[in-house]
């Protein structure tokens, strides 16, 4: 379905909010990384507030789409979707990161409602997505497996190795999402260890990539679109993003990989996000 | 814990010419027909692992991921939280080192339902040197919570922990060797339960604690122990690593007072080292000792060469049986004045 005008008002109303806490958890959490989870606030919000098929009420309901955020480290990004979507009171993000919580810094499938899969080692994700993609291609199932890749995380070798597999297996039940903000805990990407030419690399592996921009609705819509219509090959969608989008000083600043703010810089950051 | 195996009990293995992993790809083959959620998977070692005859029956549920462990454990591990039951297949050495961290933190922290059976265990695999051997599973696999680890005695117990393994809840690591290796067993009618040791000879002078071939090695030694030591030597097979049967060791500890430990695997971090961690726990003294591979890497050679180099073999298990039962050790029936 083509997204509409007024889908993407109330979308770009929502990822406001989810920036909003976003910054207020980075606070309660003592630390996070809190670039990277700005960065995919709006392939989160999409999903979560337009495509997939769940039942918050049900967490575990047989016939959901599956989502793993393979960049575990996002857990800060994800944990508000999560709640802004009713998995659980917002209250509950109060405990991020504190002692006997069920929230730590990468979310566990067993303890926080709504996560499938537990992720957090980097290259981890992708490999347990396409199992999920096959094992509902086997049982006849129609949900789909929805992937969120890092880009630094592409450095890892297994990445690679479930990429050959799902073009192998012609696993396209699975749509995969790379965040691609340029940057990774020491640096840019392209220096501290080059990934490109990174959509290239993905076609060799045997994937159709949609490359757009990762903070566009419109763009988003038509490539998850296109993903799901497509039935001969997996499709990457490679968003091209900026790390801390939202918050001015943060905007494109490694040092913002991970951070602590204190309620002086939340402060500032809220005023930010209201201004974009 | 323990838990009863049902169902048949059967045997149409022909223990002496099929080996371990041959027994366990035929065992998966009958399951898969009674279990449609059974599914198979291997890292281009299907034929070596013998989890190819499951792909050879059932092809839609076989996947073979080429030369890529990690990615393997990693699907594995999504099969199994799409509600599949997923039985994946490769050398030891390549599951507790190569896609460890993928065992670990997709499969057995998230406490899913994957069954591996890691073939080549131990320095079964001789000849093909240290890059294909694996003597440090057992202490691997022990540490990861959730995992149950098991060492079958030969082909006939391995099919046994596979129809274990299938109703038991949870990550399970079975090891077994390369094959060729003779067996005790001669039918899987003898009540085989995980957690469970199998007594395979009461003694009351030292207990033998086996897992793997030394299971058959140990068994010899106890017999020619009797006839020529008169020793009453209790032999158990300790196939289970974790959850360890403790009343077992306990029962050792008290009844026999002198106890060896036997694998193949290195002497820190196996069954020798779970079965010291009892042993200390209780307060309790006892001769003790571990046979193993010990803290090196092994020699090349032939499997059988190399169980006799290490002390593995029967007549290396009867010198080492003397040798313990010659040591100065208290044999009061109290120990109130060792406290």
């Amino acid at each position: 379905m083509p997204i509409t005008d007024s889908e993407i008002i109330r979308l770009k109303e929502q990822a406001k909010s989810i920036r909003h806490d976003i910054i207020d958890t980075t606070v309660w959490s003592g630390g996070a990384h809190i670039g990277g989870a700005l960065s995919m606030v709006e392939i989160m919000t999409i999903l979560y507030f337009k495509y997939l098929n769940i039942k918050p009420e049900d967490p575990h309901w047989e016939d959901r789409d599956r989502v793993v955020l393979s960049k575990g480290h996002g857990g800060v990004g994800y944990a508000p979707v999560l709640a802004a979507r009713g998995y659980f009171p917002k209250d509950e993000l109060k405990e991020f990161n504190h002692f006997m919580s069920n929230f730590g810094m990468h979310l566990d499938s067993l303890k926080v409602k709504g996560v499938d899969v537990s992720t957090g080692s980097l290259g981890h994700g992708l490999p347990m997505a396409v199992g999920l993609s096959l094992g509902a291609r086997l049982q006849n199932k129609s949900w789909k497996t929805y992937c969120i890749l890092g880009d630094g995380e592409c450095n890892e070798g297994s990445v690679w190795e479930a990429a050959m597999s799902a073009a192998h297996f012609k696993v396209t039940n699975l749509i995969t999402f790379v965040d691609r903000n340029r940057m990774m805990i020491d640096g840019r990407t392209e220096d501290v260890m080059a990934i490109e030419p990174f959509a290239d690399k993905w076609k060799a592996f045997g994937f159709i990539v949609k490359e757009i921009d990762g903070h566009d609705f419109k763009d988003l819509s038509e490539a998850i679109d296109y993903a799901h219509s497509e039935t001969k090959a997996p499709v990457l969608i490679l968003c091209n993003t900026k790390k801390g989008r939202g918050v001015d000083f943060m905007e494109d600043q490694v040092k913002w990989h991970y951070g602590s703010i204190d309620s002086d810089l939340a402060a500032k950051a809220h005023d930010s996000v209201n201004r974009g | 814990m323990a838990k009863e195996v049902t169902g048949t009990t059967w045997t149409v293995y022909d223990a002496n010419t099929m080996t371990q992993a041959e027994i366990y790809g035929s065992v998966l083959c009958e399951l898969g027909e009674k279990y449609p959620e059974i599914v198979g998977l291997s890292a281009d070692l299907a034929k070596s692992t013998k989890i190819g005859v499951f792909g050879d029956k059932f092809p839609d549920r076989f996947f073979n991921v080429g030369i890529a462990e990690q990615n393997m454990f990693g699907i594995a591990a999504g099969l199994a939280k799409s509600g599949l039951l997923p039985f994946v297949s490769t050398m030891a050495a390549f599951t507790a080192m190569r896609g460890l961290e993928q065992v670990r933190t997709d499969i057995c922290y998230q406490n899913l339902n994957v069954k591996i059976i890691a073939t080549h265990g131990g320095v079964s695999f001789g000849a093909a040197g240290t890059t294909h051997h694996c003597t440090e599973d057992i202490s691997i696999m022990r540490s990861i919570a959730n995992m149950t680890v098991i060492v079958p005695a030969d082909g006939i117990e391995t099919a046994c922990a596979v129809r274990a393994a299938v109703e038991w809840p949870g990550p399970v690591y079975i090891r077994i060797g390369r094959g060729f290796e003779p067996t005790y067993y001669q039918s899987e009618d003898y009540g085989f339960r995980i957690g469970k040791a199998q007594t395979i000879s009461e003694g009351t002078d030292i207990t033998l604690i086996c897992c793997g071939i030394t299971v058959l090695q140990a068994s010899e030694a106890a017999k020619i122990l009797k006839e020529q030591d008169g020793l009453s030597v209790r032999v158990l097979n300790m196939h289970t690593i974790k959850p360890l049967d403790e009343e077992a060791v306990m029962k050792a500890v008290l009844e026999t007072r002198r106890i060896i430990t036997l694998e193949d695997h290195n002497v820190y971090g196996g069954l020798g080292s779970a079965v010291a961690d009892v042993i200390a726990k209780s307060g309790k003294g006892c001769a003790f000792e571990k046979a193993g591979i010990p803290d090196c890497y092994c020699v090349v050679g032939y499997p059988e060469d190399l169980y006799c180099h290490y002390g593995l073999d029967c007549d290396s298990i009867v010198t080492k049986v003397r040798e313990v039962m010659g040591r100065d050790f208290e044999e009061d029936e109290s120990w109130e004045d060792e406290v």
